[in-house]
């Protein structure tokens, strides 16, 4: 065991068992996410205090249906489990069972009991199941089994005390041995039982099952496992399917047994009712962009209201800080470098937090398995599968959770193409930018009295990304080989209300990893910026207000104006300047000046740094901070033409160049990691980046 | 079979399919019904062991049953 000596619990289940609404239960508002070391799955973890002088830790483990894994998510429940000296191996677990459908929860159980593992069994949804007419005798079920069970609501908290309560005392291990080993196999297992001195018969019956799948295993052992295994012609798939019939086996001779009543299966009528309309081929689908509709509409029309808040609050800070402090370098860093760019960080929330509301409501209600259910054929045409669905709609949030969703898609091919086109999809990072130029060139009219103009080019917006990846992956389907199979097998949950708590806790962690992450790299890039922006080649910067008075001497300016040329000058002359002055002769095209392409630069890094940077080179190129930022690009200038720099042809070249283009090196790190080198994000990064352009290229020179 | 049908389950064509099948519940000698489609008949949606699952098409044809 590690340093601490705090109490190791890991909650284990089947997906939908009601795990995670549990995890919150037990740990509140204590949590932390993270990821296993060495790999990228997300590591849920958070303390909770049992009794007064017992603390956990609570690990949620993937959902999983048997210890043997069907995706990357679940290869890391077989290997902490069978680790005895990893950093989590657990020293209890809960396994959390649906008690609506016992049968499929306990498989895992079994497995457990067979490592000899103290687990207590949670039987979640105790209400449903009395619903449904079902009756079980939990006093059999656990002298049975030989190990706790708890009868428990995770939704409203029943039997969470009591849990705590078995938790804080001993739990031993259960004397049962469910799955007997085959006689021709037995010497094997012993050695490798011997050999790495294991326990139960079992552990050594899964090192040599999932050989490959337990990381803690070196090189040597392996090959040890792999010699041993092939002198034996142990064969991995023939023994799994008759160890499941074993087990299953046992698990309905005891089901017979404690099942005093099984359930009416009348119950479950009015879930079918519904899915005969949602998942109806005209109302179903009519039904589903309805409700992507309706998040669109109210991530523009809601969030508005709170981010304005943001926007002049923190104009108002950084002005009132310029009155409190003296000059200086230092104090212009904090008011017009970092402040500026805390706020840039801050106005996102809203947004973030109304999608994830939006997108956590459809996985709570059971909903988001009947969009995967409607869209799994059409999605298969073009490469990706139903399972693609999530990760793109979570895409619209950021590219970079919902890359790491994708891990939820066993076949690689499947997955490859999803991680490869999810980026195209409109992320949260693309909103600020949208919403600045959106509000600055369309009118905010509506069309019949109803429809926003200004909402109905968002959702184009946001159209187009998809037809971009949609194309995009149909493309790659014919380019990517594989020989691996692609399935999909899927449970439909019962239609149930969501749980506000949990979509309390989804929107917090969205954020909390939104703010704390991708924050961190925006509020740098925006220091950075700022420096960039405010110095340059020492001669010409101070040199920069002589020349521009020599150049000015017989125009008679004000000195508000003579100062604004100043600034004008230096930024001009600024290291910024520089660089964004190289780009300019291959971005004029696309209608950019470089201003714009001291922006494409720095949102490289990620997209909304767009938004900081031209608050900064703007609230640097003007003395008039009151302005905010979308008052200081209406009154941009175009030199060549006299007439506004933002035209519609301008900022509709931006908005086409933003929903298309890479634009984020966050994203290309997460694609790196989840497709293990760096040719599929320089792939990405060189297509996204040529689509873009040339797609701002024909709507520029159409439009102007 | 129609929806609405109850079969039962009587073996595998697909013996690597056959083990996540078997995890999940499609048990040799277990009842199966087939509840509904999708709108393009693909993928199908149903009941075994307790619970609903949707399965595609050409999954669903690895599983033999007896009408």
């Amino acid at each position: 065991m590690s340093g601490s000596t705090k109490l190791k619990i890991a909650l284990a289940g089947k997906p939908n068992s009601g795990k995670s609404s549990l995890f919150n239960q037990l740990t509140g508002l204590n949590q932390k996410i993270g990821n296993f070391p060495g790999i990228t799955v997300d590591k849920r973890t958070g303390s909770c205090q049992l009794n007064d002088h017992t603390q956990a830790e609570i690990i949620d483990l993937p959902g999983i249906y048997s210890l043997y894994p069907r995706t990357l998510d679940e290869k890391i429940v077989a290997e902490i489990l069978a680790d005895k000296k990893g950093l989590f191996y657990p020293d209890f677990v809960v396994l959390v069972a649906d008690a609506t459908n016992l049968k499929n929860c306990m498989l895992l159980l079994t497995q457990l009991i067979d490592l000899r593992l103290p687990t207590v069994l949670a039987l979640n949804m105790v209400d449903l199941a009395a619903q449904s007419g079902q009756s079980i005798d939990i006093q059999e079920l656990s002298s049975s089994l030989d190990l706790p069970v708890v009868m428990i609501n995770a939704r409203t908290g029943q039997g969470i005390d009591e849990l705590k309560e078995i938790l804080s005392g001993s739990i031993k291990p259960s004397k049962n041995r469910i799955f007997k080993i085959s006689e021709e196999i037995k010497p094997l297992v012993l050695t490798i039982k011997n050999k790495f001195s294991l326990t139960t018969d079992y552990e050594a019956y899964q090192f040599l099952q999932q050989t490959d799948n337990l990381v803690f295993l070196n090189q040597e052992d392996r090959d040890y496992i792999f010699a041993q295994a092939k002198a034996e012609k142990f064969f991995p798939h023939k023994y799994q399917g008759a160890e499941t019939v074993m087990r299953y086996g046992f698990i309905q001779d005891l089901l017979n047994r404690v099942i005093l009543k099984t359930s009416d299966p009348e119950w479950k009528k009015f879930s079918y009712r519904i899915d005969r309309v949602l998942t109806h081929k005209i109302w179903g689908y009519l039904i589903f962009f309805s409700v992507l509709f309706l998040i669109f509409q109210s991530i523009f029309a809601w969030a508005q209201i709170p981010m304005d808040f943001i926007d002049t609050s923190f104009a108002r800070l950084s002005n009132s800080l310029t009155e409190l402090f003296p000059e200086g370098p230092l104090f212009e860093l904090i008011t017009q470098g970092i402040v500026p760019g805390i706020g840039g960080i801050l106005i996102f929330i809203p947004q973030i937090a109304i999608l994830f509301a939006c997108i956590s409501v459809l996985e709570e209600s059971g909903y988001m398995a009947r969009v995967v259910f409607l869209m799994d054929k059409i999605m298969r045409k073009f490469g990706l599968s139903g399972k693609s669905v999530v990760p793109l709609i979570s895409g619209m949030a950021c590219a970079i959770p919902a890359i790491m969703a994708t891990r939820t898609i066993e076949n690689w091919k499947d997955r490859l193409i999803t991680i490869f086109v999810t980026p195209f999809m409109s992320c949260s990072a693309r909103l600020p930018v949208f919403t600045i130029l959106v509000a600055l060139i369309i009118p905010d009219n509506k069309l019949f009295g109803f429809f926003n103009y200004q909402g109905l080019v968002l959702m184009s917006l946001y159209l187009l990304g998809f037809f971009a990846a949609i194309i995009s992956a149909f493309a790659l389907k014919f380019i990517i080989k594989t020989r691996e199979r692609s399935y999909l097998i899927m449970e439909m949950p019962t239609y149930r209300k969501p749980k506000w708590a949990n979509v309390g806790y989804t929107i917090i962690e969205k954020t909390k990893s939104f703010v704390f992450e991708a924050g961190k790299v925006i509020l740098a890039i925006s220091v950075v910026l700022w420096v960039l922006a405010s110095y340059g080649p020492a001669d010409q910067m101070s040199r920069a207000e002589q020349t521009v008075l020599e150049q000015s001497s017989n125009l008679r300016l004000t000195e508000h104006e003579l100062q604004s040329r100043v600034a004008a000058y230096k930024l001009e002359h600024s290291y910024a300047g520089i660089i964004g002055k190289a780009l300019e002769p291959a971005i004029r095209p696309l209608g950019y000046d470089w201003k714009i392409g001291i922006a494409l630069v720095t949102s490289f890094a990620a997209r909304e740094v767009f938004v900081s940077t031209v608050a900064t080179i703007y609230s640097l190129g003007s003395t008039d901070d009151e302005q905010t930022i979308k008052g200081r690009l209406k009154s941009e200038i175009n030199p060549d033409t006299g007439g506004p720099r933002y035209t519609p042809a301008v900022g509709l070249s931006l908005l086409v160049f933003y929903t298309l283009a890479m634009q984020c090196m966050s994203t290309l790190a997460v694609v790196k990691r989840e497709t293990k080198g760096w040719k599929w994000p320089l792939i990405q990064l060189a297509y996204m980046t040529t689509v873009a352009y040339l797609a701002a290229f024909i709507i520029f020179q159409s439009l102007s | 079979m129609k929806t609405g049908e109850t079969a039962v389950i009587s073996g595998f064509t697909d013996e690597r399919l056959s083990v996540k099948l078997l995890e999940m519940g499609f048990l040799p000698g277990t009842a199966v019904r087939f509840n509904f489609t999708a709108p393009f008949g693909d993928p199908v949606c149903v009941s075994v062991s307790g619970y609903d699952l949707s399965l595609r098409l050409d999954e669903a044809s690895t599983i033999v049953i007896l009408n």
